[in-house]
């Protein structure tokens, strides 16, 4: 589903991701951990088309596909999803109206139609139940005041109404409470399938407790220099990072 | 009074001939240009006008003459020559096209987006029509429908012919003749406009729109309405048209005046949409209006105003809330592009004791355009326990464009309440990023966010006309964000 070979990327001409390779497969379940300011989020937002990164290098396929080219949204529209570490806030633009906008600006890049109000409600109403979200929420300003956790269960939400094909949770887990962590990740395997796949950034291994990965791979400094199975990120709770950074050091 | 026919004019304007130093053909649809004491006489001749309204013209010229055109505002342009435009134009009933065919494809690219109906674009664009025009049949059963109510809807000029006592008792009652420089000038020269009147205890069954949208095209570039809503009475009024009006005329200097009596309550809705020039800000319309309206006892009246055209705009829909306990609203969105310069706001005057006013105003700015919010709100010694809450809010995007804010209080009762909130934020990138991941382009990104800034104004809106204004709002900052 996604190949990234030897992937370069920099913003302002400081080079932030140094030659990454990860292939994710239909159905599979990746985490990235790594120390702070390892090109984490970097990496999630060139996967996402984000204009201030610059691919020096290397390529990004998505179903095949090379993607380097395409504009953020066609890569919405094709299927990849990304829950944002720090989602932003949009005033006045209420969380229904800005998902309703979503999925048919998604639609129309399909050529359908836009989706029936009625679907639409019932859509929206069956995704809130389950995360588990207050209908007033619904109609509240995209993030306006929202508390952290509040806001990655939103990301959630969208996630949930949008069904990608790939999703791409940053730290979705911080700011979530326990019952509220619950929630989100039961949600997102609720949503997991053969067909989709879901990559995850994480610091914790609580998250993974949840979500289970099939693969855990570790960032240190643009690169990943260390994949495993989920009893990676158990030694890594344990351990911490430094015995990594040692081994790349060597 | 008797009632000039097309002969009597004739012969009256050929042995006036020489009085007024030129010559006009009756036939000519458009006077020479220039303006003096003369050419004012002959447009309320041309208009079959009573007596007291041409010396009513005349008084108002007299004054104009002796004032000078103001520059307190925050725009630069060159000051139109007066003496280099013509006065009088007759409505252009020949159809300027034949068909749609002929008609710039652009306009009508955005008349599309607009989602304005074939026969409304045809209307709007100057296309003859076949058939019988669906909109002349609706307009029909819209005037039986307010006859029978006794509410008086029709152009000043029919009005100043057809009920002269209600046009003699209010107009110039809001905004006197000299009131200012260009109210004086609309004063001598309004070419027409709107009257409407709401008797007493009537409730106006309908937004005074789609009637009145049919009878925009065209209109001149000195309008004058003149609306009063009798006691206890109620009217929705809009004005404007979100379809581009591409004038040939630069200035235009409107008078509105409003009149709710005692409980009465009076909603005006405008969306201006003049052509702003092009992206070098060249060709626009100067747009200079007057607005006022006069609250009595109990009384309220709100503006609601998104403001889109123009390449210069003048603006200042007031309130006198001169009753007890009136209510005055200002509710705007001004965007400004390219070099659009804006300079508008509202003036709040609190005369009448336990008075609030309210004014949420929405500047938002593109391009290398300028957009300025002026209010004053003023308690006058009597007006014991006033209130006013002011929010001001400036959208700016990109790093060429300017918001300006200048709040002006006057208070001169202690019991005074005012409060007063302004923010200045900017489209941020981060904001565009999100919602393209979402799979929203940036340019209905740019769309959601600016309708999000406006919420609060756009839901003072007609529902119809909310949405009107809200694709206008889109199509207006197009490419405004590279
Ligand atoms: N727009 C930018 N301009 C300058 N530096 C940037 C920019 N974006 C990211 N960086 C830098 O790139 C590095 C990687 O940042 P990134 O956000 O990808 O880290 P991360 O692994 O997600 O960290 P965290 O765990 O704290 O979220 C950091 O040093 C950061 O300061
Ligand atoms: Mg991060």
């Amino acid at each position: 589903m996604l190949k990234i070979n030897n992937l370069h990327a920099s913003v302002e001409d400081k080079s932030i991701l140094k030659g990454i390779n990860l292939e994710i497969n239909p159905g599979e379940v990746h985490a990235i951990m790594g120390p702070n300011g390892s090109g984490k989020s970097t990496l999630a937002s060139v996967i996402a088309g984000k204009e201030d990164y610059e691919v020096t290098k290397g390529t990004i396929l998505f179903e095949g596909e090379d993607i380097e080219e395409l504009a953020a949204e066609d890569r919405a529209h094709k299927g990849i999803f990304l829950s944002f570490q720090y989602p932003v806030e949009i005033p006045g633009v209420s969380v229904t109206n800005f998902i309703k906008t979503a999925i048919n600006e998604s639609r129309k890049a399909k050529g359908l139609e836009d989706m029936p109000a009625k679907d639409m409600l019932k859509l929206i109403r069956e995704k809130a139940e389950l995360l588990e979200m207050d209908r007033k929420f619904l109609s509240r300003s995209l993030n306006e005041g929202f508390s952290g956790g509040e806001k990655k269960r939103n990301e959630i939400f969208q996630m949930a109404m949008l069904e990608p094909k790939l999703a791409i949770l940053d730290e979705t887990d911080s700011g979530l409470d326990i019952d509220a962590l619950r929630i989100v990740a039961n949600g997102v395997n609720k949503l997991k399938s053969k067909d989709n796949a879901v990559l995850v950034i994480t610091h914790y291994q609580r998250l993974l407790d949840y979500i289970v990965p099939d693969f855990v791979h570790v960032l240190h400094n643009g690169k990943i220099v260390k994949s495993g199975t989920k009893e990676l990120a158990h030694e890594l709770e344990a351990k911490g990072y430094d015995w990594i950074k040692e081994e790349v050091n060597a | 009074m008797s009632k000039y026919t097309e002969d009597d004019l004739r012969e009256e304007l050929k042995t006036k001939e020489y009085e007024y130093g030129f010559y006009t053909d009756i036939e000519s649809d458009t006077f020479p240009i220039g303006l003096n004491e003369d050419i004012v006489r002959a447009i309320s001749l041309k208009k079959e006008e009573p007596q007291w309204m041409t010396d009513w013209r005349i008084e108002s010229f007299r004054a104009w003459e002796k004032m000078v055109e103001p520059d307190w505002a925050n725009v630069k342009y060159v000051k139109p020559d007066f003496q280099a435009i013509s006065y009088y134009s007759a409505p252009n009933k020949k159809p300027k096209y034949n068909s749609l065919d002929e008609v710039d494809p652009e306009l009508l690219a955005t008349f599309a987006k607009l989602g304005i109906s074939l026969d409304e674009q045809k209307k709007l664009s100057g296309v003859a029509m076949d058939v019988v025009v669906d909109s002349v049949s609706v307009a029909t059963t819209f005037k039986k429908t307010l006859a029978e109510k006794g509410i008086i809807f029709c152009s000043i000029s029919e009005a100043i012919k057809e009920h002269p006592e209600l046009v003699k008792k209010y107009i110039g009652t809001v905004v006197p003749q000299k009131d200012n420089f260009y109210a004086a000038l609309n004063s001598a020269v309004f070419s027409d406009g709107s009257f409407c009147y709401v008797p007493k205890g009537v409730k106006c069954p309908m937004e005074l729109s789609t009637y009145f949208r049919i009878n925009q095209a065209g209109t001149g570039q000195f309008e004058r309405t003149l609306v009063i809503a009798d006691k206890g009475s109620y009217v929705s009024y809009l004005e404007g048209c979100t379809a581009p009006s591409r004038d040939e005329n630069q200035l235009h200097a409107a008078v509105v005046e409003l009149i709710a009596l005692d409980d009465a309550e009076i909603k005006y809705s405008t969306v201006q949409n003049w052509y702003p020039g092009n992206s070098e800000g060249k060709g626009g319309v100067y747009n200079f209006v007057t607005k006022r309206g006069l609250c009595e006892k109990n009384a309220k009246i709100s503006w609601t105003q998104v403001e889109t055209g123009s390449a210069v705009t003048w603006k200042y829909p007031s309130c006198v809330l001169k009753g007890d306990n009136s209510v005055g609203e200002f509710y705007s969105i001004a965007v400004t592009n390219n070099h659009q310069q804006a300079d508008t706001g509202t003036k709040m005057v609190h005369l009448g004791k336990n008075t609030r006013s309210t004014i949420i105003s929405k500047g938002i700015s593109a391009g290398k355009s300028q957009n300025s919010y002026r209010g004053l709100v003023q308690v006058h010694a009597r007006a014991k326990n006033a209130r006013n809450f002011s929010q001001c809010d400036s959208l700016l995007m990109g790093n060429d464009c300017g918001a300006h804010t200048f709040p002006y209080i006057e208070a001169k009762n202690k019991t005074a309440r005012i409060e007063h909130e302004a923010t200045t934020s900017k489209i941020g990138e981060d904001q565009i990023f999100y919602c393209n991941q979402r799979g929203i382009d940036t340019e209905k990104a740019i769309a959601l966010i600016v309708n999000g800034f406006s919420k609060e104004v756009l839901n003072k809106l007609p529902m119809e006309f909310a949405v009107e204004a809200q694709k206008l709002l889109e199509i207006s900052l197009e490419g405004s964000v590279g």
